[in-house]
């Protein structure tokens, strides 16, 4: 790389931020645009905002569950939820590849029974778990943690499997032992893979917890959607799935920094 | 005592579809010190044989001894280079090169003295906090080296280390690791399906029989010059000689 810039250089770069500055704005103006327009068609009543809701309305909906003070309950109850079925899942899911990689016999054995768990849709085991765990929280957990745990398993499994095998060779030709294979060549060189399972678990640790809460809840967002959806309120039901989105992003994007945090340092 | 004896080594290969003889009653010794070539049409076995001398791999029938002491798996006097330079790219050059000593639960004091010895002599000292794709394919073939050399091995086994470079560099890299290899005093047996780049490295030349492997012939490569190199070897007069020579032996159809 040549310190000194050339103008041309100079211009390219000037090229490329003008270019990132543009896209940033264009995508603040798109969620502007959509929420005008929102407020709009349903302010003129060309759509029914007692079905629709509208942004305005959502607004007023959140400042009252605020005022109310349960909007934090459900909020908090759901997040924490959703993290610790994430987490189960992520770290569970990453102990069964790494016992599947290990035991050549034992992924054998249970390759048919992960593709049929894979498969099933695992939301078919809620009432299940209700019934085992009782309607309560420990159910809906579990029911996010069976949504991420085979995904995760089945991921990260084959990118252990796609570890370069010249590169298992050389550390055997050190003598590593299996363990050393482990932790020397095949869990760095899946980070990645790891990392990619990470992103796909929020979203499906979210799927998990919603679904739980709306089998069973007292409190939480996605009790906050049934209840909004049975009594009608629409505006309820639209405020808690912004809060969600919302929330949700919040959430895959820590992952994503807390993957590049990690990358830096080793 | 030789460095490296092998004595009727056979490796029959087993699938489904029945026995696949990849190498038959092979039979060699290496001097310490010595460059040996191994080449053979590809498909021969000889990654194989290579392979069972580094301990990775077991033979049907025979055994190989190292230094007169019976191989029976992974042993540290031997170093072993890829193909590939497989360094990793998730470590830095320095991190890479004292792999083997993580491996080996070596990482002393003196040994990485060493290491940084062998960086500053063969001028990767100011690459060492570098990642492997900042460095160019010769220096990572250097440095995959220098990972070889820092657990200290008497004997390296090159199995077509420098296949995976271009024409050019490849030049370049056979007389940069030809003289580290002379200047550390290693024995090596280099695998190669290149027949100029065998003769102009080896001291002595195993050419190879088709699958199933045998040693067809054993050539003595001697060239008329002191302190000769890869390189100045190329343009040695007998160089041609040795290469009609193995050429002739080696068969080779289309």
């Amino acid at each position: 790389m040549y310190k000194q810039e050339s103008e041309e250089q100079k211009k390219y770069l000037q090229k490329l931020k003008a270019r990132k500055r543009l896209i940033t704005a264009l995508r603040i103006l798109l969620l502007i645009f959509i929420f005008v327009f929102w407020e709009a068609v349903t302010r003129f009543n060309w759509l029914d905002p007692f079905i629709f809701s509208s942004p305005g309305r959502m607004l007023n909906t959140f400042i009252r569950l605020y005022n109310e003070g349960s909007l934090m309950t459900h909020i908090f109850t759901t997040l924490w939820e959703t993290v610790v079925g994430f987490l189960l899942g992520t770290i569970f899911g990453i102990l069964i590849a790494i016992i599947l990689w290990l035991s050549e016999t034992c992924s054998r054995v249970l390759e048919p029974y992960l593709v049929v768990a894979n498969a099933l849709p695992k939301i078919a085991l809620g009432p299940v778990f209700i019934v085992w765990m009782g309607a309560g929280p420990v159910a809906i957990i579990t029911v996010a943690v069976t949504v991420s745990l085979i995904v995760t398993v089945l991921e990260v499994y084959t990118g252990f499997l796609e570890t370069d095998s010249e590169k298992i060779r050389l550390v055997q030709s050190f003598g590593a032992n299996r363990k050393q294979v482990l932790t020397k060549v095949v869990l760095p060189s899946s980070f990645p893979v790891m990392m990619n399972a990470l992103k796909v678990n929020v979203g499906m640790s979210w799927v998990g917890v919603i679904v739980g809460e709306f089998l069973v809840s007292k409190a939480g967002l996605g009790y906050l959607i049934v209840y909004g959806g049975q009594v009608f309120q629409l505006d309820l039901v639209m405020t808690s799935v912004l809060i969600l989105s919302v929330l949700a992003a919040l959430m895959y994007f820590g992952v994503q920094l807390l993957g590049k945090w990690i990358s830096e340092k080793y | 005592m030789p460095a490296v004896t092998v004595e009727n080594i056979s490796k029959r290969y087993h699938t489904i579809d029945g026995e696949i003889p990849a190498l038959d009653n092979i039979s060699f010794e290496v001097s310490e010190g010595e460059f040996i070539g191994i080449v053979g049409p590809s498909g021969c076995g000889k990654s194989t044989l290579l392979s069972i001398i580094a301990g990775l791999l077991k033979p049907s029938s025979g055994q190989v001894s190292i230094f007169g002491e019976k191989l029976t798996g992974v042993n540290p006097r031997i170093g072993y280079m890829l193909q590939r330079d497989s360094l990793f790219e998730w470590r830095t050059i320095y991190k890479n090169v004292i792999l083997g000593l993580e491996i080996q639960n070596q990482v002393t004091p003196d040994r990485l003295e060493h290491v940084e010895h062998l960086l500053e002599k063969y001028g990767l000292i100011n690459f060492r906090n570098h990642h492997p794709s900042q460095l160019s394919g010769g220096m990572r073939q250097r440095a995959a080296l220098i990972r070889t050399l820092a657990v200290n091995p008497d004997i390296l086994l090159l199995d077509e280390a420098f296949s995976a470079l271009d024409y050019q560099t490849r030049l370049a890299v056979n007389d940069d690791i030809y003289k580290i290899i002379k200047k550390e005093g290693k024995t090596a047996i280099m695998v190669t399906h290149d027949i100029s780049e065998a003769i102009c490295m080896s001291e002595r030349l195993y050419v190879m029989s088709k699958r199933p492997g045998t040693i067809k012939m054993s050539v003595e490569i001697k060239f008329n010059q002191e302190n000769r190199t890869p390189l100045s070897s190329r343009e040695a007069p007998e160089f041609r000689q040795y290469f009609n020579k193995v050429w002739k032996e080696l068969d080779v159809h289309v």
